[in-house]
């Protein structure tokens, strides 16, 4: 299990170099390195982007601990490779669905070697994820009881519900996803009005008076002059940038975008090019190659340079150092395009996002574009911005012409949702969910540092991802976490590193102070 | 000390009698070589990057200098589909669009599910007990039991193995074909493929065969050059993976696809079939199953069938069924499946309510079929425009007999005759495209939709008001 001491022999690893980028900020930033946990402040005098600290943290793991999780994989591989051996020579059942007797002659769908890491490694601890709830996805839920008879191929349920087990998974920052009868007042009532369909397309004839209202709320919320919203937020994304860039324009991406922007991008047809990690000068190289040399091969300007970042990344908790990137895109005129999925809602003052987090004005961003699934508790995305490109994206956007809008009683929840954060409603809820919120994040991170796990990220960030590196941990971490009523997400290959898989927790305005000391004991008492 | 110098002497002498008797092109070459050896040495050293040339100075100027273009280009206030049509309340069977009350005719509400009672009170028990968001994606505590409980009725009712629901009509087919189509693959498409189908395609980088709509012949003539190459390249053949991706019911030409001919094709070339039944689901066949039913298939024949809830189910979001073994992939490998949040629970739980509908009243698909049938008689002679699509396809299109010279004024044209018909209470639309991204762009058309709710008189209200439109406005 994790030895705590074993951070203190932890090697210290910055993610961008601090001396390189003083140079460039042209300010005096100090190097605190009393401490050992690698931490790095960035000074508030000065006259520095950042108006107050901003302290990530991407501690690397002691050696051994890679070693082992390398020999983790090598033993899962090895199995692997024996099982699928026995299962070819009938040794060993077959469970899996196999080709039609009538195809067999068919080019097979799938590659062995494709699925060789579902068959083998995946299939063991299938059972952590896909886990089906039966109540509202609030601070707390009932998990449905799930049983496997033959080593995860196949599940079959108990009809035995598992009450109260509390939620880190749910991306419910805010607390919206609720089922108290006066705060879904008027989404019943519109429920009813409009029913659950629209049937047709927003240029055809489904913008409903219920966008209209959504849109003007999106736009006063976010302080910009118009804002269009979206039946779904990863089609946002896919749907929308292929609509502003196109050949000879050039992207520059984050390493870690989520495959809705990187799959925008490439449908877009125009050259990507990807910067490390929230890396400036990465970026600046690129901008600067970008710029000088032109298109690769014929040397053509550029048409135009778009910057693809996000608020808070999911998977790491970082949040996206806005302010020396709006300093680079203003200096190279470049085009920035803020995706807000996580932050909107999550963080700074008032739930502004990661623009009002920095002190910054929405007209520093080009496309501000968000999702309202995660804080607002309901479904879809936005864009927003100038009314030269909203205006542009009416016309233009894939998702406008040939895909359904927004259903009306989601646009209502949005609707009061948004008003509770800007007060609209009357009181002062809103504020308060965003004050616990901010709460809630320092305090769990805060405890988890004490107790001396790796955790990635920002500290103001809601999304804690806690390092477990090991295959095996795993799945014994989602496991024991269950058996003790709390439900976790872990993550692994292939959507993070190989060797850095984590348990994310997402924390809540909803969770109670108990809740998380329960957590927090439990993980001490288990794994400390 | 002498007898070295003289033997030096003498290896001189005979160096210097070796140059006279030496043939005179070995001469001539070495001199040649000698020149050339001193040319090289004193020309200028071939640079193979100029990249290293420029200056910091220069570099500067050309950062200075670039112009980008600006990140939208402007559009113009008279754009078509810049204003759009403002429904206020729900778009039912009488729809309220510009402050205006008129008869849905735009709608794609087929079996008017969208106002119905039974629905609504089960999204209203949904949202009771589970609120309006899921909050996660299916792999992170976004799967609810109304999801699994819609994907086995799914099932079920289409009689397949297996479905899997995407919470986005448009998202499912675009995630389902590159889930199994990649790289080096082939995929032959019908010309008039929805756009959907087109962004699916696109992502998946696959070779794409188009072939002319419904022409099986231009089909087979393409399978068959395949299967030549095929026989050039016999081990490149044994892993590349074939796909055929029909509609149903086409989107933007009204007709169906000729499955059972699809089906020998199939066989007979080793090629797999995916079937997108947006416009066919609940609406063909004789309970509503789809073109599968209509023609009398055996399911298992179609590998995969895809299918957005969003017209006969009137709730949000698409499926896709078939057996286990093809459709249990997309749920590590559909981007919209696992990249995105679930379904909202109320709209799966309207969708469930919308089946049920569906499974208990089967005589509403014969009753729709009727009056598709009474629309499409109706709707011929009109001077000027012309009806396309089966008699049976409950949306049909009205294109210009004659286009008078561009699509602009084809458009502005049409607009006045919906214009018309708005103002005397029938609603209408034009089929709206996005011109530069289609491959093959239809043309110009009004879009007309029947559903279950509309009453004969009102169907020959609107045949005989477009009628009135066509007369005025196209003479």
């Amino acid at each position: 299990m994790a030895n705590p001491s074993a951070v203190c022999n932890g090697h210290l690893h910055h993610h961008h170099h601090h001396q390189k980028q003083n140079n460039l900020l042209k300010c005096g930033l100090s190097k605190k390195n009393g401490i050992t946990k690698g931490m790095k402040k960035n000074g508030v005098s000065n006259g520095t982007p950042y108006k107050k600290t901003f302290i990530e943290h991407f501690e690397q793991a002691p050696m051994y601990v890679a070693v082992f999780t390398f020999v983790g994989f090598a033993v899962g591989t090895i199995f692997g490779y024996l099982r699928d051996f026995m299962r070819a020579w009938g040794l060993e059942k077959r469970n899996i669905a196999t080709e039609r007797a009538q195809q067999k002659d068919f080019v097979p769908l799938y590659q062995d070697f494709e699925n060789f890491y579902t068959r083998n490694l995946y299939l063991r601890i299938r059972d952590n994820w896909n886990r089906p709830i039966c109540s509202v996805p609030g601070p707390q839920f009932d998990l449905m009881e799930r049983v496997t008879d033959d080593y995860n191929w196949t599940f079959r349920f108990t009809g035995r519900t598992i009450k109260n087990v509390i939620n880190m998974g749910s991306y419910n920052y805010l607390g919206f996803a609720e089922t108290d009868v006066n705060a879904l007042k008027t989404v019943t009532i519109e429920l009813e009005k409009y029913g659950t369909g629209v049937c047709s397309t927003r240029q055809e004839m489904g913008t409903l008076d219920k966008h209209v209202e959504l849109e003007k709320l999106v736009a006063t919320f976010l302080g910009v002059e118009d804002a269009m919203v979206f039946g779904m937020g990863f089609a946002t994304n896919s749907m929308n940038i292929p609509a502003l860039v196109g050949k000879g324009c050039l992207i520059l991406s984050d390493e870690l975008n989520h495959t809705s922007l990187v799959l925008g991008a490439r449908l877009s047809g125009a050259t990507i090019r990807i910067f490390k990690h929230n890396n400036m000068q990465s970026l600046e190289k690129l901008l600067r190659d970008a710029i000088i040399y032109g298109q690769p091969r014929t040397h053509r300007a550029w048409r135009k340079i778009i910057i693809l970042v996000e608020g808070i990344y999911s998977m790491e908790g970082s949040i996206v150092r806005l302010p020396e990137i709006v300093s680079l895109k203003n200096k190279y005129k470049a085009y920035l395009y803020l995706d807000e999925a996580h932050s909107i809602g999550a963080v700074g003052a008032t739930g502004r996002g990661v623009v009002e987090y920095f002190g910054m004005s929405p007209d520093d961003i080009d496309v501000l574009m968000g999702t309202f699934t995660k804080s607002f508790g309901a479904a879809g995305g936005y864009i927003a911005g100038k009314k030269g490109l909203v205006d542009f994206l009416r016309t233009h956007s894939h998702s406008a012409v040939y895909a359904t809008s927004m259903c009306p009683p989601v646009a209502e929840q949005i609707i009061r949702a948004m008003k509770c954060l800007m007060g609209l409603d009357g009181t002062t809820q809103g504020l308060q969910r965003v004050r616990q919120l901010e709460k809630n994040t320092r305090y769990f991170r805060r405890k988890l540092h004490e107790m001396g796990f790796i955790i990635y990220g920002n500290d103001d960030s809601p999304v804690v991802p806690l390092l477990l590196y090991m295959p095996g941990k795993i799945g014994a971490f989602a496991r024991r976490m269950l058996e003790r009523n709390i439900g976790v997400v872990v993550v692994g290959f292939p959507a993070t590193p190989i060797t850095e898989s984590r348990a994310r927790f997402c924390v809540s305005a909803a969770h109670t102070r108990e809740m998380l000391d329960t957590l927090l004991l439990l993980n001490c008492e288990e794994f400390g | 000390m002498a007898a070295a110098g003289v033997g030096q002497q003498w290896v001189l002498v005979e160096m210097v009698q070796a140059l006279y008797e030496a043939p005179a092109y070995h001469l001539i070459l070495e001199g040649i070589l000698i020149l050339w050896i001193i040319r090289l040495l004193f020309s200028k050293t071939y640079k193979l990057q100029e990249r290293s040339d420029l200056t910091l100075k220069e570099k500067e100027e050309l950062i200075e200098e670039w112009q980008p273009e600006p990140l939208v280009p402007s559009v113009p206030k008279d754009h078509p589909a810049l204003n759009y049509n403002i429904v206020s309340g729900p778009p039912t069977h009488i729809i309220t669009v510009n402050g205006k009350e008129c008869i849905n005719f735009a709608s794609f509400n087929f079996l008017g599910l969208l106002n119905n009672e039974k629905v609504k009170t089960a999204a209203q028990a949904s949202l009771k007990k589970y609120g309006v968001g899921t909050c996660g994606p299916r792999g992170f505590y976004g799967t609810f039991d109304v999801h699994l409980e819609l994907e086995e009725r799914l099932a079920k009712f289409m009689r397949t193995e297996e479905a899997i629901i995407y919470s986005y009509g448009f998202a499912t087919i675009a995630s389902a074909i590159p889930a199994y189509s990649k790289r080096g693959d082939i995929v032959f498409v019908d010309e008039a493929a929805c756009f959907a189908i087109q962004k699916g395609l696109q992502a998946s980088r696959s070779n794409i065969k188009l072939f002319k709509h419904n022409d099986m012949a231009d089909l087979e003539r393409l399978l068959k050059e395949q299967e030549t190459e095929d026989q050039k390249n016999p081990r490149k053949a044994r892993v590349t993976r074939r796909f055929i991706v029909v509609e149903g019911l086409y989107m933007n030409t009204g007709d169906i696809c000729p499955l059972p001919e699809l089906i020998k094709l199939k066989y007979k070339y080793k090629v797999r079939i995916f079937l997108e039944e947006s416009l066919s689901f609940g609406v063909l066949g004789e309970h509503g199953r789809g073109i599968t039913e209509h023609f009398g298939i055996n399911i298992d024949d179609i590998d995969l069938i895809s299918a957005n809830m969003e017209n006969s189910l009137a709730s949000i979001g698409g499926f896709c069924c078939g057996r286990s073994f093809i459709i249990d992939h997309q749920r590590l490998s559909g981007q919209g499946y696992c990249f995105s949040a679930s379904l909202p629970p109320l709209l799966a739980a309207a969708a469930i309510e919308a089946l049920n509908i569906m499974e208990d009243n089967p005589d509403i698909f014969q009753t729709l079929r009727t009056k598709c049938e009474r629309m499409h008689k109706d709707l011929q002679g009109i001077s000027g425009l012309k009806v396309v699509g089966e008699s049976f396809s409950p949306a049909l299109h009205l294109q210009l007999e004659e286009s008078c010279g561009s699509r602009e004024n084809d458009v502005k044209l049409l607009k006045r005759v919906v214009d018309y018909c708005m103002n005397s209470g029938i609603a209408l639309t034009q089929a709206r495209y996005l011109e530069k991204e289609e491959k093959c762009l239809p043309p110009p058309s009004i879009r007309v939709v029947i559903t279950v709710e509309q009453t004969e008189q009102e169907l020959d209200k609107a045949a005989s008001l477009l009628k009135e439109a066509a007369q005025s406005v196209l003479n």
